[in-house]
């Protein structure tokens, strides 16, 4: 990044000066070399988004940023309901609430080793991924707006898990005040065969190990110690959730010019939270983050069919399940008071400190789980909000590695069949749809996620509790 | 003429050819080479478009976007595209057959196109259409 951009205010703290049509300063979280690899554009996106009504405090960049639409990925922004803010399509993304969730297995290492292959084969024969892939379970546009308004409460009443299963999912399972009407046909049509599907590109499905534990009493809280096989899941709202982007992206628009806002690139497009659109987006998110706790919901259901199969002493549970593609309505503190803000997260994770009312009772002493995806080919991290990251950055954290290489390059750089092959050389028994994905998809791709997850840790958005590396890995 | 352009994160796909319509169903063909391998589709079906727009930009993201709707509940690929644009009208038949993952050696799923990098303009008697497709 271009030095004159930004202006460096500690190790890990970048400034953008509050200048021209700004309403807040841009703060970008960074080490020395994540931010040589960062684009320019990231710097820019921080400004514009900066600039849009109703913001509060700042507009953030997470560790792992690099460019995306109208936000940065990586990008955290609050808005003010009472002073004209907006709500964007862009700042949520097309994956509505892509998020990971990890489940406890009550295994260890050895209990699989000799099993691997099996484990890699039953998983990606049940688990639908790639291009054109269907799930089981069929349904019209009547009972999907049962899943919107229902999420994983919807599918642990299907016989997709137990209620227990809830309590350690992002707002008990399911959001309030979900809006399937402002869902179009056409979303649902989508969805009519894609529940409980993984989809493709970084999306996974891994069996992971434990190997280094950093905290030991957030560990222990979370059911973490070492040499545990644990499985997380990476994915999100499917073909619900990318129309629900299309769509409103097209009115928001046409929405944003009607409510006189300049904006300097057409994703930014964004509607006022108190507008028509704006509010019709908000119950059509919220049903795309009930579609996605839906659909991993449902996946854990495969997961348990398969290891029920395999290894019947495996005792699934989840450790937690966090979205980073959100936009949430949150309190937070303003100038000593607490108000109600709606917080984009677009590519970062909510990460909040101890005592939330929001946490599980287990966890409420030691702050959220806050999970980070890797490569197939590197580690995944469990960290834990902090009560410094509610002051840092409205309690997120980074989401994952976050690429530094585009797909097309990687396919000109790698041929699947050897990244595979050199994976299980590693021990990562990998499985997946496409070769070609797996090209597009080598860890070399990704930057370094240790880096970013220090990065975190060390400003204390979250800090670390466990790091994992993958044993299998299912791709689309 | 049809390529890809790099994108950190995602992909461009843009489409050169001598008309507008022509510009559009090349670009179409970048966006199914996202997907897979164009030449292993066999164009078995047929499928209708129609999509309208403000803009002649807003009209490539709609079509591409219409095509992903289409590839996502039929759980088809296509290949052929006979485009016409009458204002900011256009109606499309495009054709393809259902996805066999082993045939079409697939690879990542196109979630929607989107408005960045979003242009269509016209350089020495040649249209170029063009966006970065989210995946």
């Amino acid at each position: 990044m271009d030095r004159k951009l930004i202006k460096q205010r500690s190790e890990y703290k970048w400034l953008i000066e509050k200048v021209g049509k700004m309403n807040v300063e841009g703060v970008i979280y960074a080490s020395e070399p994540l931010i040589q690899g960062m684009d320019d554009k990231v710097a820019e996106q921080v400004r514009n988004v900066a600039a849009l009504p109703g913001i509060v405090l700042a507009s953030y960049a997470m560790p792992d940023a690099h460019w995306g639409y109208g936000f940065c990925i990586g990008g955290v922004a609050a808005f003010d309901p009472s002073q004209d803010g907006v709500i964007s399509a862009g700042g949520v993304g097309f994956d509505i609430a892509c998020g990971v969730r990890t489940l406890h297995t009550g295994l260890k290492t050895h209990q699989i080793e000799h099993l691997k292959t099996e484990i890699a084969d039953k998983l990606f024969r049940r688990i639908p991924a790639g291009i054109g892939s269907t799930g089981k379970l069929k349904l019209n546009q009547q009972k999907l707006d049962e899943v919107l308004e229902g999420g994983a409460v919807w599918a642990v009443e299907h016989g997709f898990g137990t209620k227990e299963d809830l309590r350690f999912i992002e707002s008990g399972g399911r959001i309030n005040e979900a809006g399937p009407s402002c869902v179009s046909y056409e979303a649902k049509k989508r969805q009519e065969e894609e529940m409980g599907t993984l989809g493709s590109g970084n999306h996974y499905l891994e069996v992971q190990k434990v190997v280094e534990i950093y905290d030991e009493n957030t560990a222990r809280a979370f059911g973490i110690e070492p040499d545990d096989i644990k499985i997380s899941i990476h994915c999100g709202s499917r073909g619900l959730g990318h129309q629900i982007g299309t769509d409103y992206l097209k009115q928001m628009t046409v929405a944003a010019k009607e409510a006189g806002l300049e904006l300097p690139e057409r994703e930014l497009a964004c509607a006022p939270l108190n507008s028509p659109v704006g509010k019709r987006y908000l119950g059509a998110m919220r049903s795309g983050i009930n579609c996605a706790l839906a659909n991993r919901q449902i996946l854990t259901h495969l997961v348990r069919e398969v290891f029920a199969d395999i290894l019947p002493q495996a005792q699934i549970r989840l450790l937690y399940d966090v979205s980073h593609n959100t936009c949430q309505e949150e309190e937070h503190e303003i100038g000593g008071k607490r108000k109600k803000l709606f917080v984009h997260r677009k590519g970062a994770t909510r990460a909040f400190g101890p005592g939330r009312a929001e946490l599980p009772a287990e966890y409420c002493a030691f702050g959220q789980p806050v999970l980070i995806g890797g490569t197939m080919g590197t580690s995944s991290y469990i960290l834990v909000g902090t009560e410094r990251g509610e002051k840092l950055s409205l309690s997120s954290s980074c989401h994952g590695a976050g690429r530094q290489m585009s797909r097309t390059a990687a396919t000109k750089k790698w041929n699947g069949k050897d990244v595979a092959r050199k994976l299980e050389q590693q021990g990562v028994f990998i499985r997946s749809a496409s070769m070609r994905g797996l090209a597009e998809e080598a860890p070399g791709a990704y930057k370094d996620v240790s880096e970013v997850v220090e990065v975190s840790h060390q400003l204390g958005l979250a800090t670390k509790v466990a790091k994992l590396i993958p044993l299998i890995c299912v791709k689309g | 003429m049809w390529e890809h352009f790099s994108h950190p994160a995602d992909v461009g796909i843009r489409g050169v050819a001598d008309t507008l319509e022509r510009a559009f169903a090349e670009t179409a063909y970048a966006l199914m080479a996202v997907m897979c391998d164009p030449r292993s589709i066999r164009p078995l079906e047929a499928v209708d478009i129609r999509c309208e727009a403000p803009d002649v930009e807003l009209l490539l993201a709609e079509w591409l976007n219409s095509l992903i709707y289409e590839m996502d509940v039929r759980k088809m690929l296509f290949n052929r595209f006979e485009v016409s644009i009458t204002g900011l009208q256009l109606t499309a038949k495009i054709r393809g057959e259902k996805i066999d993952p082993r045939r079409h050696q697939t690879s990542v799923e196109v979630k929607a196109a989107t408005y960045m990098e979003l242009k269509v303009y016209k350089n020495n008697n040649l249209w170029t259409a063009q966006c970065v497709v989210d995946v």
